[in-house]
């Protein structure tokens, strides 16, 4: 009998996480390491998700020194706020080709839990100014945006630097 | 008084580091003086006898700079003779990226024969004078009586994976636009590339 509960009750629970990973393009994709390749054209309906969950978007590559080091802070975000209606998308720069030697074997190593997604599209000039005007493809670089918020930062972060910005988003 | 001006001074800079934007293109571009990997000193006022400079801001191990070195090397053998040379600055903090050390860089320039100077911005005062960003980061100049004007920032061109499959070669198609006594057009152009360690 308790048997057949806990059978019923991980039934229940897994089909919770499938209604998840459909969520609005979004996958909790990070742990079965099924990484989408995109282009810019199938990433930007993610940059520009209307509703009412904050949504930060890192681009970032294993290649880059800097990205790797604000990766534990996005983790902690991650974590700190899953209470909270935020959802983080790490958008990886690395070449397609380096997705099974070079990127699944970093985020094991760093223990990676937010979605990562390789953007694959070698139109940079085309399609940076439509992330931000500003941008110049220096990375890091980390777009926040939702409930009437959008910014973009062109930097590399530290957690508290992140959760400053963030915290203000959830007292309304 | 003192240590508010001071703080004043730091707020605009950390200000202006955030917003970092190349120079504009017209704009004069800054003088340079810097160590080249063979131990001599090189500025771009020695190039004064040119009809323009390639400054290029790279590195050693950024992928992107490799994906576009033998192209950017291609681009030097190809212009040079016609008054465009090449020249590239290191901006990197070689304590955050020993990779980008004196050392490192001597090696590299004899490994890929660079057949141009390979500066390091010791003081990383060039590369923020100039607003780069990134490497690899094009800024091509124009010499207009003497002085040297910016005239086309950005990539190399719109294919940093194969060099086969360009459909738009914007540094090349910029130089030979100043050959022609044309405006570069596009002008700028922006990139994905590995950004610039600043020190700390």
């Amino acid at each position: 009998m308790k048997a057949l509960m806990l059978f019923l009750i991980s039934l229940v629970i897994s089909s919770f996480n499938s209604i998840d990973n459909s969520y609005l393009g979004f996958n909790e994709s990070a742990a079965n390491y099924d990484i989408r390749i995109v282009d810019f054209q199938q990433l930007q309906p993610l940059l520009q998700i209307n509703n009412d969950t904050i949504y930060v978007v890192n681009f970032w590559a294993t290649w880059c020194g800097p990205c790797i080091k604000e990766i534990p802070y996005f983790e902690q975000l991650g974590n700190e706020y899953k209470n909270k209606k935020l959802k983080i998308l790490m958008v990886s720069l690395d070449m397609a080709d380096d997705l099974e030697s070079r990127v699944i074997p970093f985020m094991k190593k760093n223990n990676m839990k937010n979605e990562v997604i390789i953007l694959d599209d070698h139109q940079s000039n085309r399609w940076i100014p439509l992330v931000d005007e500003k941008w110049t493809g220096a990375i890091p670089a980390t777009l926040i945006y939702g409930n009437g918020f959008r910014e973009f930062y062109p930097k590399e972060f530290t957690f508290s630097e992140l959760d400053e910005i963030l915290k203000p988003l959830f007292t309304n | 008084m003192k240590k508010e001006y001071f703080t004043l001074i730091a707020l605009v800079l950390i200000t202006l580091s955030m917003s970092a934007q190349p120079i504009s293109v017209g704009s004069q571009a800054p003088n340079f003086s810097l160590k080249n990997v063979d131990g001599a000193t090189v500025s771009l006022s020695d190039y004064a006898s040119e009809k323009g400079v390639m400054v290029i801001f790279s590195c050693n191990p950024c992928p992107y700079v490799k994906a576009y070195e033998d192209r950017m090397i291609a681009l030097h053998n190809e212009f040079a003779p016609q008054g465009y040379p090449v020249v590239f600055i290191n901006p990197n903090d070689d304590v955050q990226q020993p990779e980008d050390s004196m050392d490192k860089m001597r090696e590299r320039a004899s490994e890929k024969n660079y057949p141009f100077p390979y500066l390091k911005d010791e003081d990383q005062q060039v590369y923020q004078a100039y607003g780069a960003t990134r490497t690899p980061e094009i800024f091509l100049l124009k010499n207009e009586g003497g002085s040297f004007v910016v005239a086309y920032t950005g990539t190399v061109d719109d294919n940093y994976k194969d060099a086969l499959a360009v459909e738009e070669a914007y540094a090349s198609n910029a130089v030979k636009a100043l050959l022609a006594g044309k405006n570069p057009d596009p002008a700028t152009t922006v990139a994905i590339g590995c950004g610039i360690k600043k020190k700390n």
